[in-house]
């Protein structure tokens, strides 16, 4: 793309031969992307897979089903961030010496915003959205979410802006602005292309979906829990996961707005964030971290509880402190609003302002604190057994209180006008989030694989994927924080001093370490799924205490035959030592939610809005927007959208059940 | 695990842990909470909007201010319309309760009036903003009042489509359940609707011209 003003034809708008990447890199990723699409529609078309595909998982309306397309979407996602970074380590370890490295500026800026949204977007939010969506209505004993078609629907609006991000790939370019696009440099005088544009219309489309499954699964904790489950008897994960999403739902519409006056100053020529006519992009900064830092504690805030059920559970106690951790994660949802400032304390706010967001950040270590005292006292005296989700979390508590600690040092205003923009911020930032969120997901996937799928997940590869990505992160990351110190800056293409290329060489090889963790993890899962009827288990494999263990594995559509009553927390735990058989006789027809295309359908017409507006197709985009609305209001007519379980299928479901129980399974 | 699935204890055990006789849970139980949660979210972007024009509302850009601009007379009409459609949305549930279809339906359709009546007003507003030259290019000021007021007004057309709706699936299907929910639901949108144009007319409109 050049920065030439562009053609526009009313048929295609700003699409035209040019908007091709003229990149070799590109092209040779698009025939392998090409390829092995090619394949996979060819596969599911030869093993006629796209009937049960579209009525058994894309129009399901099954939280579990939804959660495991939320953790594929952020698999595939995942990996397409992780090349984006180890793109960038190989540049960076490259440029030295006079060499301009292999990325030109155009494609490297692309790739380090590319790698940060999806990282976040697109990867990290899919997976805890998915973790929640699978484990939360069946710790609180529900049959689904409030709003099981909602929660549909969110999948594939979450699952439309990643198509757009990846569509900017091949056609067009994506932004090259950082990943928070702030203004001056996203405005239309300086990015004048569609990357930016691509960027708004991709994180507004997935925006919608993630605000409404937030609403959806904050209505699902309040209203659906099993009788006698009282807030202090609610499981710890349920808890960090209603916090997560009250923030869902009070930080995502902020993010909403401030995207959208970015894009009205560059679709109409407003001027909010402009330099002139009395704009601020100063204003701009401040929304978009309201919305910002509210989000990392989003992303935390459920890995926290699953690192909590995965502790107690395999200490064999109760959590320590149960009490004192609802209070600490209240206190962190709350906080994480008073601190947006400290992302930008050098923007000139003055002493006093920058004195209270530096307090208030620190103040926030202190739950933080509490948490990590609260497992170390439920490890103490129990009967640890090292599976895999317990190794995952003891990594995290190691890591997460070093980047926890440099977290405190950024807090410190002065210290952070030094070290502020530099790698010393990267290392801080990846320390938590890969010590913490991801991390936490791999804890997560190795705890509740075997739920969802009844067989667990290989150990042996799973312990390879462990060490590599152990070490490979300290060997990625340390260097980082040694050349911010020494005031390397961040988002660097080429670097004169070579004393640095050491430093960056390290880094790299870390990157491969944790490319071989990756790998060895996507053998853990083909190896686990080959050898599935080895590595088969019953119900509840980890001697598990809370209801989700009650069922089977994986659990039936309707969850639970007979909604559990809950006494106290842990509740399977307390069901397990007082010897409460499962009900064998008596069943009920169920009443369910009725799968609807409805969802995939709105999200892809909403896929054709977006990418007509990023490329100005003013019809493709009137057009698009009227079927949406318009498919909206048919779907309304569809009243009738449940159906019942017959008594005897729930009935033979159940039998099976109790036969396997008897083998032992 | 196997012990106490197959320890065969008395049945009491198990009636005290498990709901045996459970009745269907009733459709749209969570649905009103989740639509005010919905609004409260909605709500956040209006203070976004409110909040930049806290902060834009004094840029003129050696521009127009809003003394120059608002004709206060016009706004207190438009306010009136809108005012006056949220006492007869009120009357249209009023009736819905006592389950009278017709009447309902009278009702909603004056509130639609009513609305287009605010729009009609608000666009007229618009473009003879627009045609003096204050558009919303102008200024950070007017970039800030034409998104704030546009955002009310998008939401208000949006409003007056889903009242549509709502009054076909009543006449087709009758006040149901289903539809008694919805209607609730458009009501608190509705009024919700009033409330934040309350606070246009003071922030905005009022309060400017003091400025």
């Amino acid at each position: 793309m050049t920065s030439e003003p562009q053609h526009w034809s009313f048929l295609l708008g700003k699409l035209g031969p040019d908007s091709i990447p003229n990149e070799p890199i590109v092209w040779a990723t698009f025939v392998v992307v090409a390829l092995g699409g090619v394949a996979l529609i060819g596969a599911l078309t030869y093993f006629r897979l796209w009937g049960y595909l579209w009525k058994e998982w894309f129009t399901t309306v099954d939280h579990k089903k939804i959660g495991i397309m939320y953790m594929i979407l952020g698999l595939v996602m995942f990996t397409r961030g992780f090349a984006d970074a180890i793109m960038m380590r190989l540049q960076q370890a490259w440029a030295f010496n006079g060499s301009e490295g292999y990325l030109n500026a155009h494609h490297y800026d692309q790739i380090f915003t590319a790698h940060g949204v999806i990282m976040i977007f697109f990867a990290a939010m899919p997976f805890i959205t998915g973790i929640m969506n699978y484990v939360v209505p069946l710790q609180i004993g529900a049959r689904d979410v409030s709003f099981p078609f909602l929660n549909n629907f969110s999948f594939w609006m979450t699952t439309s802006g990643a198509v757009l991000v990846m569509a900017s790939l091949f056609i067009g370019e994506f932004a090259q602005t950082g990943w928070l696009a702030y203004p001056p440099v996203s405005s239309l005088a300086y990015s004048p292309n569609v990357g930016v544009d691509y960027y708004i219309w991709s994180l507004q489309i997935a925006g919608v979906g993630t605000t409404l499954s937030g609403i959806n699964l904050v209505v699902t904790i309040v209203k659906m829990r099993a009788p006698g489950m009282s807030w202090m008897k609610l499981p710890v994960f349920t808890w960090t996961s209603l916090c997560s999403n009250i923030l869902i739902v009070a930080s995502f519409p902020v993010l909403t707005a401030v995207l959208a006056l970015l894009s009205l100053d560059r679709y109409v020529g407003t001027n909010f964030f402009t330099n002139d006519f009395g704009g601020s992009p100063m204003m701009y900064v401040n929304l978009i971290w309201i919305w910002g830092h509210p989000e990392v504690y989003i992303l935390i805030l459920p890995l926290f509880g699953v690192f909590s059920e995965v502790t107690s559970t395999f200490s064999g106690k109760r959590l320590f402190g149960y009490t004192s951790m609802v209070y600490a994660t209240a206190a962190i949802m709350i906080l994480s609003y008073l601190v947006w400032l400290h992302h930008f304390f050098t923007m000139g706010a003055g002493a006093s302002v920058n004195s209270f967001f530096g307090i208030t950040t620190m103040i926030i270590s202190i739950p933080t604190g509490a948490k990590l005292f609260n497992w170390l006292f439920t490890m103490y005296k129990g009967r640890i057994r090292f599976e895999l989700p317990m190794m995952w979390t003891v990594a995290f508590m190691l890591t997460f209180v070093i980047g926890g600690m440099t977290g405190v040092m950024l807090a410190v205003p002065p210290a952070d006008f030094v070290l502020h923009n530099s790698l010393f911020l990267i290392a801080h930032f990846h320390n938590v989030i890969i010590g913490g969120v991801v991390f936490g997901v791999f804890a997560a996937i190795n705890f509740w694989w075997p739920k969802a799928f009844g067989f667990k997940l290989d150990p042996f590869w799973g312990k390879v994927s462990f060490w590599c990505w152990v070490v490979g992160f300290w060997f990625a990351f340390m260097p980082l924080y040694i050349l911010g110190l020494m005031g390397v800056t961040r988002r660097m293409r080429v670097f004169d001093d070579p004393s640095l290329q050491i430093w960056f060489v390290i880094a790299g090889l870390g990157a491969v370490i944790i490319a071989v963790g990756i790998g060895a993890m996507l053998v853990q899962f083909a190896v686990s799924i080959l050898n599935r009827d080895k590595l088969r288990v019953g119900g509840d494999p980890w001697n598990g205490r809370t209801l989700e263990w009650a069922t089977t594995s994986p659990p039936p559509d309707y969850n639970f035959a007979f909604t559990p009553v809950v006494h106290g927390l842990d509740a399977w735990d307390e069901m397990k030592r007082k010897g409460v058989a499962l009900p064998s006789s008596g069943f009920r027809p169920i009443h369910m939610p009725s799968n609807t295309g409805a969802g995939i359908i709105l999200a892809g017409i909403a896929t054709v809005c977006g990418f007509a507006l990023v490329w100005h197709i003013w019809w493709l985009a009137a057009v698009s927007f009227a079927g949406l609305i318009g498919s909206a209001i048919v779907h309304t007519f569809n009243y009738k959208r449940d159906y019942h379980i017959p008594a005897e299928e729930v009935a033979a479901t159940e039998a099976e059940r109790i036969r396997l129980a008897a083998q032992g399974a | 695990m196997s012990q106490s699935v197959t320890a065969d204890s008395t049945g009491d055990l198990t009636a005290r842990y498990f709901d045996l006789h459970e009745h269907d849970h009733p459709e749209g139980g969570s649905t009103m909470l989740g639509f005010w949660i919905y609004l409260m979210s909605d709500c956040l972007i209006f203070a976004m909007l409110f909040a930049a024009y806290a902060v834009f509302g004094g840029n003129y850009a050696a521009g127009p201010s809003p003394r120059d601009l608002f004709d206060l007379d016009l706004i207190a009409l438009n306010t009136a319309m809108l005012l006056f459609s949220s006492i007869t949305y009120g009357f249209a549930m009023l009736e819905m309760e006592k389950g009278k279809v017709g009447a309902t339906q009278m009702w909603l359709a004056i509130t639609g009036l009513f609305g287009a009546a605010f729009l009609a007003i608000e666009l007229y507003e618009f473009s003879h903003l627009i045609h003096l030259g204050a558009g919303p290019q102008r200024s950070a000021f007017l970039s800030s009042f034409f998104t704030l007021v546009g955002t009310h007004g998008l939401h208000v057309t949006f409003g007056i489509i889903w009242l549509v709706t709502l009054m076909v699936q009543v006449a087709k299907k009758g006040l149901i359940q289903a539809n008694k929910r919805r209607l609730m639901c458009l009501s608190l949108f509705w009024h919700f609707l009033d409330v934040i144009w309350i606070g246009v007319f003071t922030f905005v409109y009022l309060m400017g011209m003091l400025r």
